[in-house]
């Protein structure tokens, strides 16, 4: 029996999840606008749902649990996106700008 | 759970590593460019791209039906409701980020996040993490669908629900201000 190099290791995969939190967290705080910020917690949003199925695949005794879960992941994403997307565009015909940082209702 | 193979079959398994690489390459490149591109469709596209390879990995976790909604969903729905929302609201051009910007957030940003990848892998890398002796369900798709309507109904009607909401709450909030061209909002 021969064992595969990469794929079969969770920790190749967790590392990668971890990739792709950190790369998400770096582009919430730093990027000004939101969509941007709304592309970074996509970004995190998958990473738990790769931590998810990998934890699934490899120790869960129940393989259906990570992948119910993950799907729940993805419906809230979708959810959360729709709303964001939303808020970006009602912002947007507000203020002429969706950068949040110049967005401000009260100083004028 | 242990991945072994018949030696019969090496070449396909040195194939099926430089392929997951492959898909490594293009989740991580992928979050790079959405992360950093000035552009904001760029950013857009980059994002499709990770969200592609994510998928492709599910692939290699023997998920096939979480891979193939991976691409329904994220590559297809929300990546498509993203770029509407770039053409509607016409945002900026960040490439004027002003040097101020850098010393305050970038910086930061990148220590946490840095200091969190750092901390998080050291665990991940050091742990010894071991599988479930017994496994109860193998985890088919007729299992996920009848655990869906059975053990997890409360979090799949609340799912629903969230989803109604979330769908009448953006049409709320997008018709709003938008004058009586549309008709009588």
């Amino acid at each position: 029996m021969i064992q595969p190099l990469l794929f079969g290791h969770i920790e190749v995969y967790l590392l990668v999840a971890l990739c792709l939190f950190v790369l998400g967290l770096f582009g919430l705080m730093s990027r000004p606008g939101f969509v941007s910020m709304l592309i970074s917690i996509e970004l995190i949003l998958n990473g738990a749902g790769l931590n998810f199925m990998a934890f699934n695949t490899f120790l869960a005794p129940d393989k259906t649990l990570g992948a119910t879960f993950t799907l729940f992941i993805m419906g809230l994403a979708a959810a959360e996106a729709a709303i964001c997307l939303s808020i970006a565009v009602a912002v947007y015909r507000r203020f002429r700008t969706i950068v949040a940082d110049e967005i401000s209702g009260m100083k004028d | 759970m242990e991945f072994s193979f018949n030696p019969d079959l090496k070449l396909y398994v040195i194939l099926a590593d430089v392929a997951f690489v492959a898909f490594i390459a293009m989740t991580l490149l992928g979050a790079i460019v959405a992360v950093g591109a000035r552009q904001l469709i760029h950013a857009v596209l980059g994002l499709v791209l990770s969200l592609a390879g994510v998928a492709g990995l599910y692939v290699y976790l023997g998920n096939h039906f979480i891979a193939a909604m991976q691409i329904l969903i994220y590559v297809g729905a929300v990546s498509i409701s993203m770029v509407f929302a770039v053409m509607l609201a016409r945002p900026p051009q960040e490439a004027s980020m002003k040097p101020l910007m850098m010393a305050t957030k970038v910086a930061p940003a990148a220590i946490v996040a840095l200091f969190g990848g750092f901390t998080v892998g050291r665990a991940v890398i050091t742990h010894h993490w071991e599988a479930a002796k017994v496994i109860t369900a193998e985890g088919t798709v007729t299992q996920i669908g009848v655990n869906l309507l059975t053990k997890n109904m409360l979090v799949f009607e609340l799912i629903s629900v969230v989803l109604l909401t979330a769908i009448m709450g953006s049409v709320v909030i997008a018709k709003r201000g938008r004058g009586t061209a549309g008709g009588n909002g």
